[in-house]
């Protein structure tokens, strides 16, 4: 075999591994409804998902209920991102801060996002603020408790170097604290996003008349099981779409740190 | 050795002790060292692993406090880290998001002038790595790594640079190039140098003299001058005698690998 088939034979295998499990458990799923192991109302077989889910693409009922999704999304983790960073840098550079914000911190962190919704509703009412905050809540904490660990994981080493040279203080956060930090932020951003996202359901639990939430719950009450995986589906896609443009900057951005990807 | 005029003296250390608390005990690195350095000067300090080496450049480099004893620089008093030092550790410690160009500009005041781009053309000049000046650390090998980290103490034209087993995680060979290197800079640059190092050869080939240090707690035990021309020939009688010297100093008793040769 020359090199290039060989190359080619690789990459089929690895096609193969990505992809195989899901096939084999998507096929055992049909093949058990179709035999009738499975009742349709409590799972339908994925064809019946597939066609629901291409019926409501086509319609542009689902493009509007993820347009509403995304945007909720990005208002609350756009806030929380930018809060998460810039509290995370000041608590920690700051001793003082950090020892004065740490136990709130510690005992607010814990709570699920889902348990803020009865203040989250008195606060903000029933319209878009209180999803945002909800969906703000759950992104938050992964930023701004990985941006403190980040800063607080600044290398001693080049501590020492910048004292040397006499370095100003700006230019030592902006040279070596931040971008020292800056892979545990990014996973801090990563996380985020993703718990964002999952808190979009929890988020649309609240009065909602649209978006991927609105879409299970209304199914829920409906008994259209098919609508829900649909749905949950969609959730899962574009959460994973997500994470990958997130991981896609991160590489790009630390193309002087070589990661370990495994055996 | 050029000793025809009397030099100034860069470096005076007296007195200096230092311990460190390891679990609430008390551990002598540093006891009563005494030692004066020229202006123009290359001490090598040699002396086994934990012995106090990296302690005592840690205390001329202002990092370290809580020390008993003198150190003047010049005429002033050292009170912690400042410009007219440089520094050169035994990891290269580049921030690893900087190019090279931008690691050696790291030091300077004013990085965005024309002023500091020629200077850090002429470092980079210096040690030889001219056609680096975009590339990132992880693309460079030990012995670059070291040269662009010896750059960049250099770039704000210290009196004293202070060298902690710069060469001790390079192979044999780019070592030796590394030594030369250093010889060649500091005969342009004309720095005052400490190196430290656990390699007997490297002390004899760049001091002009050797300090020898014992451990527990880390004392000076011997000062050899070495009035050797350079650049000095290690396989010569003369570098061996040295080498003779320095040896016996580590290994009075236990084994003396020259005593039967008469
Ligand atoms: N930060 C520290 N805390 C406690 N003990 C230390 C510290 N730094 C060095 N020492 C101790 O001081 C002694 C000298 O260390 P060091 O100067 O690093 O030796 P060398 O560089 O000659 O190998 C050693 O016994 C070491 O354990
Ligand atoms: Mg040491």
């Amino acid at each position: 075999m020359t090199r290039k088939t060989i190359r080619y034979t690789e990459k089929v295998k690895h096609v193969i591994q990505y992809f195989g499990l899901l096939t084999v458990l998507l096929v055992v799923w049909q093949v058990l409804s179709m035999l009738g192991f499975i009742q349709p109302i409590i799972m339908p077989p994925p064809t019946q998902v597939a066609v629901v889910f291409w019926e409501l693409l086509k319609s542009g009922v689902m493009i509007r209920h993820i347009g509403i999704s995304v945007l909720r999304v990005l208002e609350g983790f756009g806030i929380a991102v930018i809060l998460g960073l810039l509290l995370g840098m000041a608590i920690g550079l700051s001793k003082t801060l950090a020892r004065m914000t740490d136990l709130i911190i510690q005992v607010i962190k814990p709570i699920p996002p889902i348990a803020w919704i009865p203040l989250a509703i008195l606060w903000f009412g029933i319209g878009e603020q209180s999803k945002v905050f909800i969906i703000f809540l759950g992104a938050f904490f992964p930023v701004i408790v990985n941006t403190i660990d980040g800063i607080r994981q600044t290398d001693q080493k080049l501590v020492e170097v910048a004292r040397m040279l006499e370095v100003s203080r700006s230019r030592f956060i902006f040279q070596v604290v931040i971008p020292g930090a800056f892979p545990a932020i990014m996973t801090g951003l990563r996380v985020g996003l993703m718990v964002a996202w999952m808190c979009v359901v929890a988020a649309e639990l609240i009065a909602a008349s649209s978006g991927v939430g609105y879409l299970i719950m209304d199914a829920r009450q409906l008994s259209q099981s098919d609508v829900v995986l649909v749905g949950m589906i969609t959730i899962g896609i574009i959460g994973k779409l997500m994470d990958s443009l997130i991981y896609r900057i991160e590489k790009r951005a630390i193309k002087w740190k070589t990661a370990f990807t495994g055996v | 050795m050029k000793n025809d005029k009397p030099r100034e003296t860069k470096l005076l250390i007296e007195n200096l002790s230092k311990s460190y608390l390891v679990q609430s005990e008390e551990v002598r690195a540093l006891q009563a060292i005494n030692l004066s350095i020229a202006d123009g000067e290359f001490v090598a300090i040699v002396g086994s692993s934990g012995c106090g080496k990296s302690t005592l450049l840690k205390i001329i480099a202002g990092l370290e406090n809580g020390y008993t004893g003198t150190l003047l620089l010049g005429k002033e008093r050292i009170a912690g880290p400042g410009l007219d030092r440089g520094m050169v550790f035994q990891e290269h410690r580049l921030l690893p998001w900087l190019t090279v160009e931008n690691n050696i500009s790291f030091g300077l005041k004013d990085r965005h002038s024309k002023a500091s781009a020629k200077t850090v053309s002429e470092h980079l000049d210096l040690v030889g790595l001219s056609g680096f000046a975009q590339a990132y650390p992880y693309q460079l090998s030990g012995g670059m790594a070291q040269r662009v980290s010896i750059a960049r103490a250099l770039v704000n034209q210290p009196q004293l640079l202070l060298l902690d087993e710069p060469f001790g995680s390079l192979d044999a060979l780019t070592k030796i190039q590394m030594q030369q290197e250093v010889l060649r800079i500091q005969e342009v640059e004309k720095t005052t140098m400490i190196l430290v190092t656990h390699d007997i050869d490297e002390a004899i080939f760049l001091g002009d003299r050797v300090v020898v240090m014992s451990s527990r707690p880390g004392t000076i035990r011997k000062i050899i001058p070495v009035e050797l021309a350079r650049p000095r020939d290690r396989s010569s009688y003369e570098f061996a005698q040295i080498r003779r010297a320095v040896y016996q100093e580590f290994f009075v008793e236990a084994e003396n690998p020259f005593a039967y040769q008469i």
